[in-house]
């Protein structure tokens, strides 16, 4: 008899949400130019301007989900981000968003580390307080600028992006309610960054079957079990995107197709935006769901887990839809930089 | 209140002197005015000075310079008002002996920028704005400029050349001024050629970094006997931020201090021989000929271009080059100006010589005209 | 940058909170104690609006001290929809791209840095409307 420890919540939606993905954008083939190499693994990602970070993501993301969700900031009684790229290592980016978007001093706010999933560690965190009545609306934000090794194969994907949440009671003004999570956590070392080390180490070909698809496959199959669903119940579904083969092969071991993959797939043109990646994706997947579409979100973080979750999408997903620009819009607007402005916006040559 | 006399001027030249201090810059002014004037029995004395907190960390101005020309327990006074400072320093010295409270004062102002290297002197410059919400967007004295350039050239047609003019005339005027930064002339293409200070600003339309330091003796006209007097001299303010401005191309505080002058002294724009105007920028100085009352509001580039402020036109302007080509060390600038139309008035201006000049009005800005200082001469 | 001096303008930086005269109506940012047109003290906080037009710009290319590494880039003075008007850089794009009218809104950035060890500093900063 298997034992239950972290309960499926089914009272809680998502009052509104917001994405944001910076301009500058580094075509792959420049990678290939500096480095050598024949083949980029995308086209093309992300890459923040010199006076973006975390934090001014973060306050982009959480802007727009409150316009979309049109409470008061005041109402808001807990603030969380997820991130690896924190511009400080010890002063919440919480605290900033918290005091930008006017929902100090009464609100909880820190910030989450999980590698790539700490946006939807927030969520876990999110879904807790609001249903267990101590708050009225949490925010979950995900959002990185996180750091490549030059040369290193990940330097292809790793990219700057995020998207906010914010999580309320069942209601008729949720756009998406939730149906229950599940996270799947073990101590994994696949990809770590050492305290004061600027770029994160790797187990290359480790961060596969033991790292990436032992907890995305263990946390879906774990969710569907309690929520007794298979692929067919789900219209869309949002997994971590590393890199273009992951996900899709996550997706094929569950039984989903293309078709349930390809709104909420950015990373061919944005590239992997971290604790931002799985949020990003479902806002993308957002901006365009029906009523009455479930949704299937899996995160992954290294070090290593995954979150699952099941999100039903509601009729009143139409009426804050427009008040923000959709996800595809930030991933037209662009601006191409060369490597050497690249490694300057990067930090990586300074003054 | 009696009439003041300029019993003395004294200059230093304007140009990188690495080897001279703010004390030594002052001393050698100061020396020149006492032997012009042929006094140094001072009751007073003030200095202008802006950035010396910055570029020299050091403040208390007023007290150094007494000690350093041995004029030990003189009242001294340290005067800030950015770029104005001059100006202000000269009318709270003219006020000292008019009013009857002293019978001979000496002004200086001195300015050392060079001791700093230059993103410091924009950011010391900058000082004279708001910190927390104009400096800190990034903006610097020249950006302010350009934006009031840029819109002056869009409302008013004015071309590029046209404002730029100001300063080639500067140039042409600082041929054969002996304390002149740069006494050579340049040619408007030079001008339009050279890069970007802040877009559409061109580096040679702005001042550059120099110092220096200029002096004058101050005494009652009666006793001075025939020479240069003080007409009147007046200071007034503005809105603090460019933002708050109702009518961004006026320099309302120009026009105020220039109303109380005229009125003071008793002359109008047409008796006006020669004119010392504050070009930080070209703009800066064609909208303060605007402001000062000379040419209708918008017409002070063409007026410039068409040469009416030549040595030989019907406004003689920057008579030995203006800030652009005498230099414009900050806080000493407005006595430079001050000291120069003393020279042109006494006749002894040499080279520079607007012949039969009677009445000449000098003008400094402090900021971006927040702070005015006008000041008017006459030869008696 | 003083830690105090700073933290003191947070919430007008980050949140464009300028102040209205309860007694005439004028809006002012920076906030301010004393109305300038009518003189009353009593001032309320005022949330300016967050969309306007550039009515003139400029780009630095000479920054100062602490501004380096971020020049050049483009300083404007935006004329706000509630007829406010706010300095302010502009981003996201080029100076070639400029132009007197431009439709801009708020947005977050940093500001500059305190050195490697120092506070970092954020307001707002202006950019091509977002639609």
């Amino acid at each position: 008899m298997r034992m239950i420890t972290v309960k499926a919540v089914n009272t809680v939606g998502i009052v509104g949400y917001g994405a944001y993905i910076p301009m500058g954008r580094l075509k792959c083939s420049e990678i290939c130019r500096v480095w050598g190499g024949l083949e980029a693994p995308i086209e093309e990602k992300a890459v923040a301007a010199m006076d973006e970070d975390a934090v001014t993501i973060s306050v982009e993301c959480a802007r727009y989900a409150l316009k979309r969700a049109d409470i008061s900031p005041e109402e808001i009684g807990a603030i969380y981000v997820g991130t690896e790229s924190k511009p400080y290592a010890v002063k919440p980016c919480g605290t900033i968003v918290a005091e930008a978007i006017g929902a100090t001093p009464q609100v909880t706010a820190a910030d989450y580390e999980f590698a790539c999933k700490a946006g939807t560690e927030a969520f876990q965190t999110c879904i807790g307080l609001v249903s267990s009545g101590m708050v009225r609306y949490a925010m979950a934000i995900g959002a990185d600028t996180a750091q490549g090794r030059p040369a290193d194969a990940l330097e292809f994907t790793v990219a700057c992006g995020g998207a906010a949440y914010i999580f309320g009671a069942k209601s008729e003004r949720t756009i998406a309610d939730l149906e229950g999570s599940y996270s799947y956590v073990t101590d994994t070392p696949d990809f770590w960054r050492r305290s004061l080390e600027m770029y994160p180490r790797h187990g290359n070909r480790f961060t596969g079957e033991p790292a990436y698809f032992q907890h995305v496959i263990g946390a879906a199959k774990g969710l569907m079990g309690e929520l007794g669903y298979g692929p067919g119940d789900f219209k869309y579904a949002v997994f971590h995107q590393p890199n273009v083969k992951f996900p899709i092969k996550a997706a094929k071991t569950l039984g989903l197709g293309m078709d349930a993959l390809k709104p909420g797939f950015i990373v061919p043109l944005v590239g992997n935006t971290y604790a931002g990646s799985t949020p990003l994706g479902l806002a993308a997947t957002l901006d365009m769901a029906a009523p009455g579409d479930r949704v299937l979100v899996v995160s992954y973080g290294s070090g290593a887990g995954s979150d699952a979750f099941s999100f039903v999408v509601k009729d009143a997903i139409e009426k804050g839809r427009h008040l923000d620009p959709p996800v595809s819009t930030f991933i037209g607007r662009k601006r191409y930089v060369d490597y050497s402005i690249y490694t300057k916006l990067r930090g990586k040559i300074s003054r | 209140m009696r009439r003041v006399a300029v019993a003395g001027v004294g200059l230093t030249g304007v140009g990188e002197h690495w080897e001279r201090s703010l004390a030594d810059l002052y001393v050698e002014a100061a020396q020149r005015a006492f032997d012009d004037a042929g006094t140094d029995e001072i009751d007073a004395l003030y200095v202008s000075n802006m950035g010396s907190a910055v570029l020299q960390r050091q403040l208390h101005l007023g007290a150094m310079m007494a000690d350093a020309l041995g004029k030990r327990g003189i009242a001294s006074f340290s005067v800030e008002a950015a770029s104005a400072g001059g100006g202000v320093a000269f009318h709270e010295g003219v006020r000292a002996v008019a009013s009857g409270l002293c019978d001979c004062v000496l002004v200086g102002g001195v300015e050392k920028m060079s001791d700093a290297l230059p993103e410091e002197v924009a950011m010391t410059i900058s000082m004279a704005e708001d910190q927390e919400y104009v400096a800190y967007t990034g903006v610097t004295n020249y950006g302010l400029c350009a934006l009031l350039q840029r819109l002056y050239m869009e409302r008013f047609g004015a071309r590029a050349d046209e404002v730029a003019m100001l300063a080639v005339r500067g140039h042409e005027h600082a041929e054969g001024c002996s304390h002149a930064q740069y006494p050579f002339k340049i040619s408007v293409d030079r001008v339009l050629a050279s890069p970007m200070e802040a877009d559409p600003v061109h580096s040679l339309e702005c001042s550059g970094i120099g110092d220096g330091a200029a002096a004058v003796l101050l005494k009652p006209a009666e006793e001075a006997g025939e020479g240069v007097e003080v007409a009147s001299t007046a200071v007034a303010s503005d809105v603090f931020h460019l933002t708050e401005r109702p009518n961004l191309l006026t320099f309302d505080a120009v026009r105020l201090a220039a109303d109380k002058a005229y009125k003071a002294a008793g002359v109008c724009t047409d008796d006006v021989d020669v004119l010392e105007v504050h070009d930080d920028t070209t703009i800066t100085g064609v909208i303060s000929i605007e402001d000062l009352g000379f040419v209708e509001k918008g017409k002070g580039a063409a007026f410039v271009a068409e040469g009416n402020t030549a040595r030989g036109g019907r406004l003689p302007t920057n008579t030995f080059g203006g800030l652009k080509a005498r230099g414009n060390p900050l806080g000493a600038t407005g006595l430079y100006q001050i000291a120069e139309v003393a020279l042109q008035l006494g006749w002894r201006a040499g080279k520079c010589q607007v012949p039969e000049a009677k009445v000449g009005m000098a003008q400094s800005l402090g900021g971006l005209g927040s702070t005015c200082a006008v000041a008017i001469l006459r030869r008696t | 940058m003083s830690v105090p001096r700073y933290w003191r303008e947070i919430k007008h930086r980050y949140r464009l909170l300028g102040e209205r005269c309860v007694s005439c109506g004028a809006a002012f940012f920076p906030p301010r104690a004393v109305c300038p047109r009518c003189g009353s003290k009593e001032l309320e906080e005022y949330k300016l609006s967050e969309k306007g037009q550039v009515i003139s710009w400029t780009v630095i290319r000479n920054p100062p001290r602490e501004y380096e590494k971020y020049a050049p880039y483009v300083v404007a003075l935006v004329g706000l929809d509630d007829g406010v008007r706010i300095l302010s850089q502009v981003v996201d794009v080029e100076p070639e791209e400029m132009k007197t009218g431009m439709r801009v809104e708020a947005t977050f950035r940093r500001v500059k840095e305190d050195g490697d060890s120092g506070i970092i500093e954020y307001g707002y900063k202006f950019r091509p409307i977002i639609e």
